[in-house]
């Protein structure tokens, strides 16, 4: 039995979303492999690019519409207004865990040597560059360099 | 010898003492060195003491955000201390249980 269960070395986590409850999973299991001493890659693709783009990072918000489990009927959770407020709700609930702004929590995640990648495809396709990006990135890479990093440890899709 | 005393010491399911009154200083560099770590620094001791402080005020260890902030550590250096899993590491050579929280 012990043979079977080998410690997990090494995690691959994709951000593919751009809502703060899209995004936060991948960082508090990022954030949380370090703290287990597994080395940790983020790879931030499609709309998770918004994780890492300076400008919008620190002004995600909450999807409320589309979203079963915010159990707020469509239509009210479309009101002008509804995503902001419940933004703000979340963000100081996960104060009070001291789960840290998107920013913050980036640059500790960086600092606690977790290495961010953005994907290339959705680099291109938005029109971004480099420059649009917090300075933890540490490259713009494929999908192919992607799984090449990723070898001999677990990649996690969020 | 100090290997020795640690050694018979009761522990919990994580390798972590059983009882925190069996934690004395040369306790707390026996368990250093299980983890890897041959010598505690005056860096070290301001992380295992402001752990055990706020163990002491809360019941559980502090977030690493907490820890960073507050006890004068960065993040960098903390990993530098603690490697291979600073929350975890810390903790138990402060002779407190696995911390409990997520951050």
């Amino acid at each position: 039995m012990t043979n079977n269960h080998q410690p997990i070395e090494k995690v691959s986590i994709i951000i593919s979303r751009g809502s703060l409850e899209g995004v936060y999973p991948g960082l508090i299991m990022a954030n949380g492999a370090r703290m287990e001493g597994i080395e940790a890659t983020l790879f931030f693709t499609f709309f998770g690019l918004d994780a890492i783009i300076r400008r919008r990072m620190d002004r995600l918000k909450v999807a409320t519409v589309g979203n079963p489990a915010m159990h707020l009927p469509t239509l009210l959770g479309a009101i002008p207004g509804m995503s902001s407020f419940a933004t703000s709700r979340m963000k100081r609930e996960m104060e009070k865990l001291d789960i840290p702004p998107v920013g913050e929590f980036i640059e500790m995640i960086h600092d606690a040597g977790g290495t961010l990648y953005a994907c290339k495809a959705t680099v291109d396709m938005f029109h971004l560059s480099k420059e649009d990006f917090c300075p933890q990135v540490e490259d713009i890479i494929s999908v192919g360099q992607f799984y090449e990093m990723s070898a001999g440890g677990q990649i996690i899709f969020t | 010898m100090t290997m020795t005393v640690a050694a018979e010491l009761a522990r919990d399911a994580d390798g972590h003492l059983a009882n925190r009154s069996d934690w004395n200083e040369e306790v707390a560099a026996a368990l250093a060195r299980e983890e890897g770590i041959e010598e505690l620094t005056d860096r070290h001791w301001a992380v295992i003491n402001f752990m055990r402080k706020e163990f002491d005020a809360k019941g559980d260890a502090p977030s690493i955000r907490k820890l960073t902030k507050e006890s004068g550590v960065s993040t960098k250096e903390l990993y530098g201390l603690f490697p291979k899993g600073p929350a975890k590491k810390s903790a138990k050579i402060a002779g407190l249980p696995k911390p409990k929280g997520c951050i």
